[in-house]
């Protein structure tokens, strides 16, 4: 405990110095959800020095899903034949047409904790389709492969995927391309990097100058992150770096990579609040086509308009935090959720609703 | 005389006819064994002396039936127990209501009513009165459970919000987020479940044992040498509030005590106990602890003075073993908050839970 205090202690005071040298506010991007979360439910806001501000980036794949998909899934739902397989925080983001929960046809979606869960519905449901909602970054895209493989290998044809899979690093230079952001560093996501290796980081530091570093999700992670990155800051530099060498090599996993890499490509893809990105979607390659829903059921997905009042483009390149927009915790809840952020648990704005009160001396 | 052999619950069973008659006189009143039920009549006689009763009720529909550490049986009368034990009373009579779906197995049944039985026995209440209805197939899942329960308000316990003084000491009897985490986690398939059990459990005896030794309440039973001599003298008004942080957890039943006392509550993370397996659990399904449902805790606020003999009564009791001082309540500098010291030293306020969450995609 004493130990995990110094440390603790230490990584402040590296904060401390940089702010006090630079003598303005530093901007650092926790790309992950898990991380924002883990930074509300950790008090550690509390615990840096003012000058550092903590943006909550894309990180998670819910958030992230545009309404065009949304609204793909919603249709299927319709269908009699279908059978929505769905991971539990997707049930209730709102599309145009309503959200997979509030749906008269809930019968036919089922909520899975997996993509083998998925695969097993369409096993036990011959007479219907099973589509399973894939959505995730580098994280669950494996797991998605390994279905589809798994389907084609056992003749499962009454199985489909439609791939919402997402790759963190084509977002964070579109980020960084962006105008007029303010990110200064990225602290990377610790699952996202055991699959990717960190070494996937390295064109963001080399093309953009910003330090890149891992770390898990345990707070003194965190906080030690931010320490390095702070100490790079203040002596002019950008690296990359793990403080999570444990679990995350610089290759990372590399069967996973090559099972991504056998099963999809990536294809340029939209991403709510941050428009189109070149490559950052998944897409399943022709030899499995007849996985691909899209395919399946002859759809063409329209990028949709995110609803109106709803800034979450906003909050997701870290321009506003969530209480900045008009309609968070007023018409915008997490029973109500009138964006996509307000949904996951791990949505910034949910994360903010649920931890976020301010305490007195903030 | 049976007319027809059947082995699952029909709709006649409610009817209140013969089948009513055999389902009583073979299922029900085998298991509660008591002059009072015995009479069936319209209401039960009941003789307590006391001026003071407490009087509650609730409803049980939790799914799955049966898990890991009880079933909708033991959940049925422990929750009704602990309910009058944390308002200080000693729970003497319980009323048992079953709404039964048409075509419930009757051994299913009669595991239930075992368990109800048993739970009863070790709280030492009576199960005096009851009902039962029987509604078509699909109009109810299985069986729903009420119970009431009558308990006898201990001589000079004298708790209530307006007791509470900054400076008490705040004390659980036990690890967090069990219950809630054992039923999540079988109703979603996770992993590890099997490693997860419910505390569900009847405090009672505990709760009583405290009030006697610490707040000057009169004895209702008779003690064993040993506890008479663990018998604290001079000490009156030690325990000032008890509750039970069933739904919304910790954090819902601490955030009502701060709102209900006008004061704001400090706990320490480190303090608060939590099973690893419940941690894991509740990190892989993207929960916070403090948010999930308990059925065997308590919480006491107690005088500073007194706070250390209680702990020493909880931890010598089988269902305190594991308590703890967790925090304090102190003055209210502006609006009553819950404020928690993580284990990193960083600080959170501690939000009143908001509705029902969703397992996390990753
Ligand atoms: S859902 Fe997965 S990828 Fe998204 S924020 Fe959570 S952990 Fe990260
Ligand atoms: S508070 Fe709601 S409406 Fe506003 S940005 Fe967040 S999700 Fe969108």
């Amino acid at each position: 405990m004493d130990f995990m205090l110094d440390r603790i202690h230490k990584a402040q005071t590296l904060c401390n110095a940089a702010c006090e040298k630079m003598g303005r506010q530093i901007n650092i991007m926790e790309v992950c959800g898990t991380h924002t979360v883990s930074i509300f439910r950790n008090g550690i806001r509390s615990t840096l020095p003012r000058k550092l501000k903590l943006l909550t980036g894309p990180g998670c794949p819910v958030c992230v899903t545009d309404q065009g998909y949304i609204d793909t899934v919603l249709q299927l739902a319709d269908r009699d034949d279908c059978l929505i397989a769905t991971y539990g925080d997707m049930v209730r983001v709102p599309g145009r047409g309503g959200s997979l929960e509030t749906k008269r046809t809930k019968a036919n979606v089922k909520v899975v904790l997996s993509s083998e869960d998925a695969l097993q519905l369409a096993k036990d449901n011959p007479n219907k389709i099973v589509v399973f909602v894939a959505v995730g970054f580098e994280t669950t895209a494996p797991a998605t492969a390994v279905v589809v493989k798994e389907a084609a290998a056992g003749s499962i044809n009454n199985f489909c995927i439609l791939s919402g899979h997402k790759l963190v690093v084509p977002a964070m230079r579109a980020l960084l391309s962006g105008k007029n952001h303010n990110i200064d560093a990225f602290l990377c996501p610790g699952h996202v990097s055991v699959i990717i290796g960190y070494g996937a980081f390295a064109e963001i530091v080399e093309d953009f100058g910003r330090p890149c570093v891992v770390a898990g999700f345990e707070p003194l992670q965190i906080i030690e992150g931010l320490g390095e990155i702070c100490q790079q800051l203040s002596a002019g530099k950008a690296e990359l770096k793990s403080v999570y060498p444990a679990v995350v090599t610089e290759q990372g996993n590399t069967s996973a990579q090559k099972i991504i890499a056998e099963c999809f490509e990536p294809v340029d893809g939209y991403w709510r609040g941050l428009g189109k990105i070149e490559k950052s979607t998944l897409k399943l390659k022709d030899k499995y086509s007849r996985f691909d829903g899209l395919k399946r059921f002859n759809i063409t997905e329209t990028p949709g308009e995110d609803t109106s009042g709803c800034r979450c483009g906003e909050v997701l390149c870290g321009l506003i935090e969530p209480p900045e927009c008009g309609l968070f915790g007023k018409s915008c809840t997490p029973q109500t959720p009138v964006g996509p952020c307000m949904v996951s648990s791990e949505g910034a704005c949910a994360a903010w609703f649920k931890y976020g009160q301010k305490r007195k001396d903030e | 005389m049976r007319t027809t052999k059947n082995d699952r619950i029909l709709l006649a069973h409610g009817g209140g006819g013969q089948l009513t008659d055999e389902l009583i006189r073979h299922h029900i009143l085998p298991k509660f064994k008591n002059d009072t039920l015995a009479e069936l009549g319209d209401s039960a006689k009941l003789n307590v002396d006391s001026k003071s009763l407490c009087f509650t009720t609730d409803s049980y529909v939790v799914k799955p039936l049966f898990f890991n550490g009880g079933d909708i049986g033991k959940l049925a009368v422990c929750g009704t127990v602990n309910d009058l034990a944390v308002a200080g009373s000693k729970p003497v009579a319980l009323a048992l209501s079953l709404i039964i779906e048409e075509g419930l197995e009757f051994e299913l049944l009669d595991k239930i009513l075992s368990s109800v039985s048993q739970a009863a026995k070790q709280n030492n209440v009576d199960i005096v009165t009851g009902d039962i209805k029987t509604v078509e197939a699909g109009a109810a899942d299985k069986i729903f459970i009420n119970t009431a329960g009558i308990g006898v308000k201990l001589a000079g316990a004298d708790l209530g919000f307006e007791k509470i003084a900054a400076g008490d000491k705040i004390i659980i009897n036990g690890t967090i987020g069990d219950h809630g985490l054992t039923i999540i986690s079988q109703r979603e398939g996770i992993k590890f479940q099997s490693q997860l059990q419910s505390d569900c459990a009847g405090v009672a005896g505990l709760t009583c044992e405290l009030l006697e030794n610490t707040s000057g309440a009169n004895p209702v039973r008779n003690k064993t040498p040993e506890a008479s001599a663990s018998r604290l003298t001079g000490i009156s008004n030690g325990v000032k509030f008890m509750r039970d942080p069933t739904r919304g957890g910790l954090a819902a039943t601490l955030n009502e005590i701060s709102k209900g006392s006008g004061l704001s509550i400090e706990i320490r993370e480190a303090d608060v106990p939590v099973s690893p397996v419940v941690q894991a659990a509740a990190d892989m399904l993207g929960f916070d602890v403090l948010t999930i449902a308990n059925e065997g805790k308590f919480i006491a606020i107690v005088s500073p003075e007194s706070a250390d003999d209680c702990l020493n009564i909880c931890k010598n009791h089988p269902l305190g073993k594991e308590a703890s001082i967790i925090g304090e309540v102190i003055e209210t500098r502006d609006t009553p908050t819950v404020e928690l010291i993580t284990k990193i030293g960083g600080k959170r306020i501690v939000q009143m839970p908001y509705g029902r969450e969703l397992p996390r995609i990753c």
